[in-house]
């Protein structure tokens, strides 16, 4: 027979106010079962713990109701408690008589019978609670961070310098992402390749980070502290181990007609490539796709060139598993495609370009070895057009949506930059930029647009292009000043769009395999936005830079760091603690019919053959559920899917949620 | 009891998912947003792991509403528990019909955990809609009234 003692708060007058707490107190000792009641002031203060405590040590509480606040606020608390004396944890219950009561009803006789309803409700159910105990795991004391652009790497050096071992995924040959094609980054005018190319060397010679460049995750098993993936190293042609980056294949290469992402397409590069001087690691990949020997089986100039013997025509894509503790997102983001803007005329004109393009046109190991010239005729630009939001701040009212609803964040600070390096290089270009406002929250950042704008003449207009029209060498660009209320015309050179940033493509079928939420714009969701910014709601799953939401580079170091601290917080635990209200299965009523293991989304649930002792005492093997608790975490989605009745859920019981059921019904 | 007795009120049990509606209903109450006292809150740890038998078993019981709340569709903590609510949901609205019962007895609503005011506007529908149907009939087993 359980003995239950329930404790009525009076949260100060929050509760007491509308509720009669002696009522709900007196109520309680009428209920069948109850052996003790009784109300206080603060329940969660130390008095009032003790109160719970020196009850259950007196009357041999077996277990414990507590009437107070949400459960979301003080379960943990009150479990803590009780438990300090011995009462297993999960032999409590808290009836929310605070927000679900007191303080949405105005009534105090209302209130009050709510109250009892709450608390007979809450006892019905601990009279069926049985004692849980959670299980441990161990934790991996690895961790894998899925991109190696700025995110990645920061997360990764880290975590490494904290002393524990990482593995980073990049898809791109080398690492370096986005932060390796700057030119310059705003507001202090610094070198992004002098930043970021020291940090790739680090992240590369670093004795506790490994790099799989030019691979994949494609599977991801597991659970926090122990998650299994597999990472798929696609063929690379070249052996990592031998090629010393020399780069004698690729003068040797004759297919030279590859579009160079490195320089955004802008000019190509040979099948057999590096893709720039400081890419970590620094060796050669063959692109299968315009390699001569790979697709007509001829030619084979680069193994003949190759003095380490390291090119391998006959490279087969390879799968490893490894097993990692915890796991960071950092995928970063990609610029839209801007195409679909015909009135910019994106396809109509090689000198409308995107400002990723425009990066490389001004950077001096890009292209034009850092002239900026226009791609149409390789002259330099006497007048540019910059248009902001370029599929940026749409608005979804008015049809169909071509862009994206939020702020790219970056591009106003960008163009800024853009607008003064060319004007430092060429003094007399006249430069135009169309926004919608200009946004510059940040460090040094309104000085830096000011700047621009009143020691460097950029021509800021506030309105919107459009149309382009490419004529006679010339880009017609059509634009109203919204301020002046005018229509303008400007014959440009050349005219650079600010497409909107979005998340990598990889990012969706990556959340997918992570179990990870995201939003509406494949942006991954945090576990909470404010308080819980750099984690996943999937425990163990972390997130790092863009592929959380738009930002900035320093933004993205300082995520950075916060994700890498909270994933060695993470790895520092030997044990973690899991929880135990989990599914689990009685074997004898399971008829085997694997309806759980599909509804299940963790994978938690597999089957086993098993002997089972017939009543006739015959031998019988059946298959039958089993639960990994430590995978499992305690939907019930199989508890209901289940034909038989054998799936049940800890702590939220099919007799537990009948018994409230019929508590409150009464 | 008459459907004018203006003493009858009915009896409503609200199933929330711990993520999202049973916070959403938080909320409410932390903005001090007022709703019916009728309302009665069972906290589930997700939408899909209120068995169809438990609403039964309200209804069995003489609940006169039984709501179901769980996180918006893509939104599931458990990412796709809501979607099986809706599926099971949508059979035991049928299975409601063909017993004879108001299917409006029981229904779906999506409520996030910053939703106080959705929640309440919910709550205020529900139990609007089932004072209009009046008490349950079709369902209640008196045999269960005996105390």
């Amino acid at each position: 027979m359980q003995k239950i003692g329930v404790f009525v708060c009076w949260c100060g007058s929050n509760i007491a106010a509308t509720v009669d707490v002696k009522a709900v107190a007196e109520a309680a000792r009428k209920v069948p079962g109850v052996v003790f009641s009784a109300d206080y002031q603060y329940m969660c203060s130390e008095a009032g713990q003790g109160l719970i405590k020196d009850a259950i040590k007196e009357h041999g509480l077996t277990g414990v109701v507590v009437c107070s606040c949400s459960p979301r606020m003080h379960e943990a608390t009150f479990r803590k408690a009780v438990q300090a004396v011995g009462l297993n944890p999960y032999m409590l219950e808290v009836a929310n008589i605070r927000e679900q009561c007191s303080w949405v009803h105005k009534d105090m006789a209302t209130a009050t019978e709510k109250a009892i309803a709450l608390m007979q409700a809450a006892v019905a159910k601990v009279t069926l609670n049985t004692p849980l105990t959670a299980g441990m795991t161990p934790v991996t004391k690895r961790a894998l961070v899925i991109g190696g652009g700025i995110a990645g790497m920061q997360t990764a050096l880290d975590i490494a310098d904290a002393g524990y071992e990482v593995d980073i995924v990049e898809a791109k040959p080398t690492i370096g992402g986005k932060m390796a094609q700057l030119d310059k980054t705003f507001p202090t005018l610094d070198c992004s390749s002098c930043i970021v190319t020291p940090k790739m060397v680090e992240v590369g010679q670093h004795e506790k980070i490994h790099i799989y460049s030019y691979s994949e995750v494609t599977q991801i098993k597991g659970f926090v502290g122990n998650f299994n993936v597999t990472i798929k190293r696609k063929a690379r042609y070249v052996d990592e181990a031998k090629c010393t980056g020399c780069g004698a294949c690729t003068e040797k290469c004759p297919s030279r007609k590859a579009p160079n992402e490195f320089n955004m397409g802008l000019n190509n590069r040979t099948a057999v490539y590096i893709p720039f001087a400081q890419a970590v690691p620094k060796v050669a990949t063959i692109d299968p796709e315009y390699c001569i020997k790979l697709t007509k089986g001829k030619c084979g100039a680069c193994a003949k060139i190759c003095e380490a013997g390291a090119i391998n025509y006959e490279a087969k894509d390879e799968y490893i598993e490894v097993e990692y503790g915890a796991i960071v997102a950092a995928t970063g983001f990609e610029m839209i495609d801007v195409s679909p803007y015909d009135e910019y005329a994106y396809t109509q004109s090689p000198d409308v370009v995107t400002s990723l393009e425009y990066e490389r046109l001004m950077n001096a190991a890009g292209p034009t070895g850092g002239h900026l010239l226009r791609p149409s005729d390789g002259k330099e630009p006497k007048t540019i057009v910059f248009v902001q939001c370029v599929g940026s701040r749409e608005s979804c009212s008015g049809g169909e949506m071509r862009g994206k609803p939020y702020c790219s964040k970056v591009c106003c600070m960008y163009t800024a930059k853009h607008a003064m390096l060319t004007k430092d290089h060429y003094p007399d270009t006249d430069i135009y930029v169309f926004y919608i406002d200009v946004r510059t929250p940040g460090k040094n950042f309104d000085e830096f647009y000011r700047r621009a704008v009143e020691q460097y003449g950029v021509h800021y207009i506030k309105g919107a292009v459009g149309k382009v029209t490419p004529e006679g060498g010339k880009l017609k660009v059509q634009a109203s000043d919204l301020i002046l209320n005018e229509q303008l015309h400007i014959d440009a050179d050349m005219v650079v769009l600010a497409g909107a940033i979005e998340p990598n493509k990889s990012a969706r079928p990556l959340a997918t395999m992570l179990t990870a939420s995201m939003d509406t714009n494949d942006f991954f969701t945090e576990a909470h936005p404010k308080l819980r910014p750099v984690e996943s709601p999937t425990a163990g799953v972390f997130l790092s830079g863009m592929c959380q939401g738009p930002k900035d580079i320093p933004e993205t170091v300082a995520q950075a760091g916060a994700a890498a601290s909270k994933v060695i917080g993470l790895l520092a635990k030997d044990h973690l603690v899991g929880n135990p209200c989990v599914a689990h299965s009685d074997e004898w009523m399971c008829n085997g019919c694997s309806q759980c293991e599909t509804v299940c989304p963790y994978g938690a649930i597999t089957y086993e053959e098993k002997e089972f002792r017939m009543p006739d005492r015959t031998t019988k093997v059946r298959r039958v559920a089993q639960v990994n608790p430590a995978v499992c975490q305690g939907c019930g989605a199989c508890t209901v899917t289940c034909p038989s009745g054998a799936m049940d859920l800890n702590g939220f019981s099919n007799a537990e949620i009948m018994a409230e059921v019929d508590a409150l019904c009464r | 009891m008459q459907m004018n007795d203006k003493e009858w009120k009915p009896k409503i049990i609200a199933f929330c998912c711990n993520w999202c509606s049973y916070s959403g209903a938080d909320l409410a109450g932390t903005n001090r947003l007022s709703y019916p006292a009728e309302v009665k809150i069972i906290r589930v740890p997700c939408s899909c792991r209120v068995n169809p038998m438990f609403i039964l078993r309200a209804f069995q019981q003489g609940a006169d509403g039984v709501i179901l709340c769980g996180c918006h569709p893509g939104d599931c903590h458990y990412s796709t528990g809501n979607y099986h609510t809706r599926r099971r949901m949508t059979l035991l609205f049928s299975m409601l019909n063909y017993l004879g019962v108001e299917s409006a007895r029981t229904r779906v609503e999506w409520v996030s955990a910053a939703e106080g005011a959705r929640f309440v506007s919910v709550m205020d529908g529900f139990v609007a809609d089932i004072t209009r149907l009046g008490p349950n009939r079709r369902l209640e087993d008196l045999r269960c009234k005996t105390n």
